[in-house]
């Protein structure tokens, strides 16, 4: 089964995400911030990362900025978890890199859909 | 698939307090005009977490109003604005009503919105101008048109897959919706490259899709739209004369599909040839809905939404119960700390394990094994009570944080210009103690800043700074902690204490007081010496329901003051589950325990080097300072064999920043001692701070070093004053 990895700084949606996507019978690894998930993603190959964009340290957008530049990392699908407020941070985010978004408020029904699209 | 969300609640709740807590802090240092981008940043990212959890978490009213919050971080964190007062006083309200509206919320209650929609009314107007054109701009790309069906032209920008977008994906995901066998993908090899230059990283290939369904664009655009940055797109219904021109067209690319054969083609499998055909046939085309239309309706939509749904909320304020959320109901441990708890516990099971195999067959010559068996057991155990304890010990900041906020709030009320200074935020106390002192400080910070500080124009006639100094200050000393809150105010004024407390029958006219005496009257009950009552003190809660708290958890509170300089309020209060590193010393026939950190250092007493000063007080020079002697068995009257011997060691202890050196017979050994209170069991003994048990189960009191220092002091002073009579 196709493995993902989690990262947000908030551990309720971290917790949701995770129990989510596992109950679906995925693998999920959680990150708290982009340091975090940049170091787990070099040490394991992931199909699909789901990030927020506000985090501390370094946040999404700069993480996928990073994943990018791996050369395991060149093409796997990339979610940003980001709000209908952030309309340029959608924007910010394709030119970083990533393959699409999930928009908050989700619920973990619309979460696995939106993750199939990408997954397989 | 389902799933409780109610199970991750709590989280939120913790995680949200905790996000208002940073929020506030951070605002409360941040300075209008030079604001740190870092600062609104961290601002943002709380109040974006908890808008994206309570979103999550089905708490809508929390997610609406932390909306309009959120956008106006956004504007200043993108230098659309400046961050003015108005808006930090603005947020700082909007944390507060965060607070309560969360807090109903888990008592399982439905949170007051009142004040949530007079603040959202606020941030609307500020927002106002451009937050419409925002959403009316969104509006009209929804447009919907409706049609049998669309021809989407799709061509891809070439670098389309180094964001992870894969066209397949979509074009399966495409057929998810409306279903295989309405959708005709037919690729396109006009801009493929010669073989040689061809990049496999990029894409070349472009698609006509066929999507022949009735359905809205809106239904079907979510498949693009990841890549609308990345691609050429339209949408063009399917009407007759599309049909007719997707008639010819998909001929032609099948063509040129099957004659290139590529492997790289894209398509998505069962081409619906067949049934495109018939449905084409049987259609008739429908003209899309005028655009303007729409938008008008959806953006009536937009702003009836908008505004402020405060009438029907308000009724259910009064549903608030009384049940507060079960105080001290939960801790929250990090797991390094549960971790370290269950390593040291398995590390306990393997020496039992050890030691019991050791004592199945045990001779003497196993005894070597058995000792070292035995310290590792005691090492375990040490181990093990310390990390309980420190689950149990939190940083005093936890008190201390509400302050910054308080003094603010209370500066703005009272027209004082207030700086606060806090020390030894990180000084650990225990979670019990820690939740019961919280009241009485916040009565102490209030009153300093009532009280205490002068006005700002009384300050400037007394030549003094314009901004007054609150100091919080907490530390260790002994087995105590000790909590100070010093202000640079007036100092207590002693002629009004007196004239109040004659005034009240507190104590007789011409009665010779102390200065101390006189500042110890504040704590009697029905005291107020503030000339008029004010909201903020003077009215309620007294000095002597403070000292009442502090008292109920074994503490003291003093008071010293100087006139123009200030006052200081000292609070002690015990650490009465904590564990005490102690020196075991000998006097007489007791063994008593110094706390270890009290201890400077530990000398053999020469007689020679002893000074009688003013009568009955020895002094003995340490290098070069005099340090005051106090002889254990005289302060407690014990019978002791009066031996002249040389044989007496002095331990240097240090409280009050002041060294003395007390006398005894021997010292005997170091070890943890848990502190079991005397005032709980017996009655409280002066200079004594509690007692332990020891290993051979006798009790040994613990000595109070702080107070035996005040002992030799008013000793001191006594006699000084006698000789001064004298």
């Amino acid at each position: 089964m196709a493995s993902i990895l989690a990262v947000d700084d908030s551990a309720s949606m971290r917790q949701m995400v995770s129990f989510t996507l596992k109950g679906a019978g995925y693998q999920v690894v959680e990150a708290c911030d982009g340091v975090e998930a940049l170091n787990i993603a070099k040490q394991n190959k992931f199909d699909l990362v789901l990030s927020d964009v506000n985090m501390p340290n370094m946040n999404g957008i700069e993480l996928v900025k990073e994943l990018r530049q791996l050369a395991d990392y060149k093409f796997t699908p990339v979610l940003m978890l980001t709000t209908e407020s952030a309309g340029d941070m959608k924007m910010q985010g394709k030119q970083a890199g990533a393959t699409g978004w999930i928009v908050k408020p989700f619920n973990p029904d619309q979460l696995l859909s939106t993750i199939k699209r990408v997954l397989g | 698939m389902s799933v409780d969300l109610s199970q991750f609640h709590q989280v939120f709740f913790e995680e949200s307090f905790e996000g208002l807590d940073v929020m506030e802090s951070q605002l409360l240092d941040l300075q209008p005009g030079d604001v740190d981008s870092e600062t609104v940043n961290t601002i943002f990212r709380a109040a974006h977490s908890i808008k994206g959890g309570a979103g999550t978490f089905g708490f809508m009213q929390i997610s609406d109003f932390t909306h309009v919050v959120e956008t106006l971080l956004d504007e200043i964190r993108a230098g659309q604005r400046e961050m003015e007062q108005l808006y930090v006083d603005l947020f700082l309200l909007s944390v507060d009503c965060l607070r309560s509206m969360l807090g109903s919320l888990q008592d399982g209650s439905e949170p007051d919105m009142t004040k949530a929609a007079e603040l959202k009314i606020q941030f609307q107007a500020i927002l106002d101008g451009e937050q419409e054109a925002e959403t009316s701009a969104a509006e009209v790309e929804c447009s919907e048109t409706e049609s049998i069906g669309w021809h989407i032209c799709f061509k891809p920008d070439v670098d389309i897959l180094r964001t992870g977008n894969e066209p397949f994906r979509m074009f399966r995901e495409l057929v998810d919706i409306v279903g295989a066998s309405y959708v005709e993908v037919v690729p396109s090899f006009d801009t493929l490259p010669e073989f040689t230059s061809l990049n496999p990283e990029e894409c070349y290939l472009q698609w006509d899709i066929y999507v022949r369904k009735a359905v809205e664009q809106q239904a079907i655009s979510p498949v693009f739209e990841w890549v609308e940055d990345e691609c050429d797109i339209t949408y063009t219904p399917l009407t007759a004369v599309v049909t007719a021109k997707a008639d010819n067209n998909p001929k032609q690319d099948m063509e040129a599909a099957t004659a290139e054969s590529t492997a790289d083609s894209v398509m998505v499998p069962e081409l619906p040839e067949d049934d495109a055909g018939a449905e084409l046939t049987t259609s008739t085309a429908t003209p899309p809905i005028p655009a303007a239309s729409t938008t008008q309706a959806s953006s009536d939509k937009a702003v009836s939404s908008a505004a402020p749904s405060a009438s029907k909320n308000t009724t259910a304020k009064s549903a608030k119960s009384g049940n507060k959320s079960g105080e001290g109901s939960s801790i929250r441990v990090s797991i390094d700390k549960v971790d370290s708890l269950i390593n040291m516990v398995g590390e306990l099971v393997i020496t039992q394990s050890m030691l019991g195999q050791l004592g199945q067959d045990f001779d003497m010559s196993k005894l070597a094994r058995l000792q070292e068996g035995l310290s590792q057991l005691e090492q375990n155990t040490r181990e093990l009570q310390e990390s309980v304890m420190k689950i149990r010990m939190m940083p005093i900041s936890f008190a201390f944080s509400r302050f910054p906020r308080l003094v603010r709030d209370l500066g703005g009320q009272l027209g004082k210009k207030v700086n606060l200074i806090m020390l030894g935020e990180n000084t650990e106390l225990d979670k019990t103690v820690m939740e019961k002192i919280g009241d009485p400080l916040v009565h102490l910070v209030r009153n300093s800043m009532d009280h205490g500080l002068e006005t700002t124009a009384k300050r400037l006639a007394a030549g003094k700074s314009e901004q007054g100094t609150i100091t919080l200050n907490a530390f260790h000393q002994g087995g105590n902690i000790v909590i100070e809150i010093k202000d640079d105010g007036a100092g207590l004024n002693e002629e009004k204490i007196l004239e109040k407390a004659i005034q009240n029958g507190l104590v007789a006219e011409g009665q010779p007081l102390s200065s101390e005496e006189i500042h110890n009257l504040i704590f009697l009950p029905g005291f107020s010496t503030a000339d008029t009552v004010s909201d903020i003190s003077g009215r309620g809660v007294g000095m002597d329901v403070v000292r009442r708290n502090i008292n109920e958890l074994n503490g003291t509170i003093d008071v010293t003051s100087k006139p123009g300089e200030g006052s200081t309020f000292t609070i002690r209060l015990p650490l009465t589950l904590a564990i005490l590193d102690g020196q075991l010393v000998q006097v007489g026939d007791e063994t008593y325990i110094f706390p270890l950190v009290s201890i400077v250092e530990s000398i053999q007493l020469e007689k020679k080097s002893l000074n009688n000063i003013t009568g009955s007080q020895q002094v003995m020079q340490l290098r070069d300072e005099y340090i005051p002697i106090v002889r254990l068995d005289e302060v407690f009257n014990l019978d002791r064999p009066a031996s002249e011997s040389d044989e007496e060691m002095l331990v240097v202890v240090e409280s009050d920043n002041e060294k003395i050196g007390l006398v005894v017979d021997d010292l005997l050994g170091q070890q943890q001692v848990v502190i079991k209170s005397l005032e709980q069991n017996y009655r409280r003994v002066d200079g004594i701070s509690g007692a332990t048990i020891l290993g051979d189960g006798t009790v040994a009191l613990i000595i109070d070093i702080s107070s035996i220092g005040r002992h030799t002091s008013s000793i001191t002073a006594a006699q000084k004053t006698t000789e001064q009579a004298a």
